[in-house]
């Protein structure tokens, strides 16, 4: 009992202390920086199909993400893309350049720790579960398939 | 101006699929990773059934860019896989489609944090 009583309290000493966001401002800033960043998707997917017109839609999309996430991993690194995010909040996070921006933060960041234990263990803090549900859900979707095709 | 339109519609639709990211943020104080994994699953779904390839024709950057691509590819390296390789295709496609963006997100935050230091104890 009084451990729960205690939680309680703590919760809402938390919920408290919790920097309130506020809505409007801060939906609008996202929208704006992920609308940027995805128009930047764009100009530079037709660019590469303007510059070599024989290449498959899939290959152009895919050199497209790996030059954004190039672009993000290095705003990461001159400390750039987090003051983004703290302005941008969603906006920088669910392109794919946030997945590639969790990935970076962390191993910069924890650099100090050491190249196994600091770079290569943090670098997954937050890309590990995106990896995890990834290859879970991709083969779940594959064997629902393969049972499928099996009829 | 049929080019102008189509950076209209990739600007107002990605910049909505982030604003929806923002607002479950602010909702329900999820973390990144979650928004992450959330919006990877959504991508996952719709390309498992069927509708995420016309989306993307009309929509282009303003899908592919945010994370639900990237679960796109995964569903669509599995269905194709499994269609050309069967059983193998299974645990092989969601990778293979994927492998350029997850190796360039790793290899380059590698080699940046090889490069450059930490910027919080500023």
């Amino acid at each position: 009992m009084e451990d729960a009583k205690r939680n309680e309290q703590y919760n809402k000493y938390v919920s408290a202390k919790i920097p309130k966001t506020k809505w409007w401002p801060s939906l609008f800033n996202s929208f704006l920086v992920g609308g940027v960043i995805c128009l930047i998707g764009q100009g530079i997917n037709d660019l590469i199909m303007l510059g070599f017109p024989e290449m498959s839609q899939q290959s152009a999309w895919a050199y497209t993400l790996i030059i954004l996430i190039f672009i993000a991993s290095f705003l990461t690194g001159i400390g750039v893309y987090d003051q983004i995010g703290k302005y941008a909040g969603g906006g920088s996070i669910v392109p794919i350049t946030g997945f590639s921006n969790s990935i970076a933060s962390p191993s910069v960041e924890f650099k100090s720790e050491g190249i196994i234990y600091g770079i290569c263990v943090k670098m997954f803090t937050i890309a590990g579960p995106v990896i995890v549900f990834g290859v879970v859900s991709s083969v779940a979707v594959g064997f629902i398939y393969w049972i499928i095709s099996l009829f | 101006m049929p080019i102008f339109l189509d950076y209209l519609w990739v600007f107002l639709i990605g910049g909505a699929v982030c604003m929806i990211g923002e607002l479950l943020i602010i909702t329900t104080n999820i973390t990144s990773a979650r928004i992450l994994v959330t919006f990877e699953l959504v991508g996952v779904f719709l390309q498992a059934v069927g509708v995420y390839d016309y989306i993307s024709d009309f929509a282009g950057a303003g899908v592919n860019v945010p994370i639900i691509g990237f679960g796109a590819s995964l569903a669509k390296g599995a269905i194709g896989a499994v269609k050309t390789n069967g059983l193998l295709g299974i645990f092989t496609g969601g990778f293979t489609a994927t492998a350029g963006g997850i190796a360039a997100a790793i290899f380059f935050a590698f080699i940046f944090a090889l490069i450059f230091k930490s910027h919080t104890k500023k």
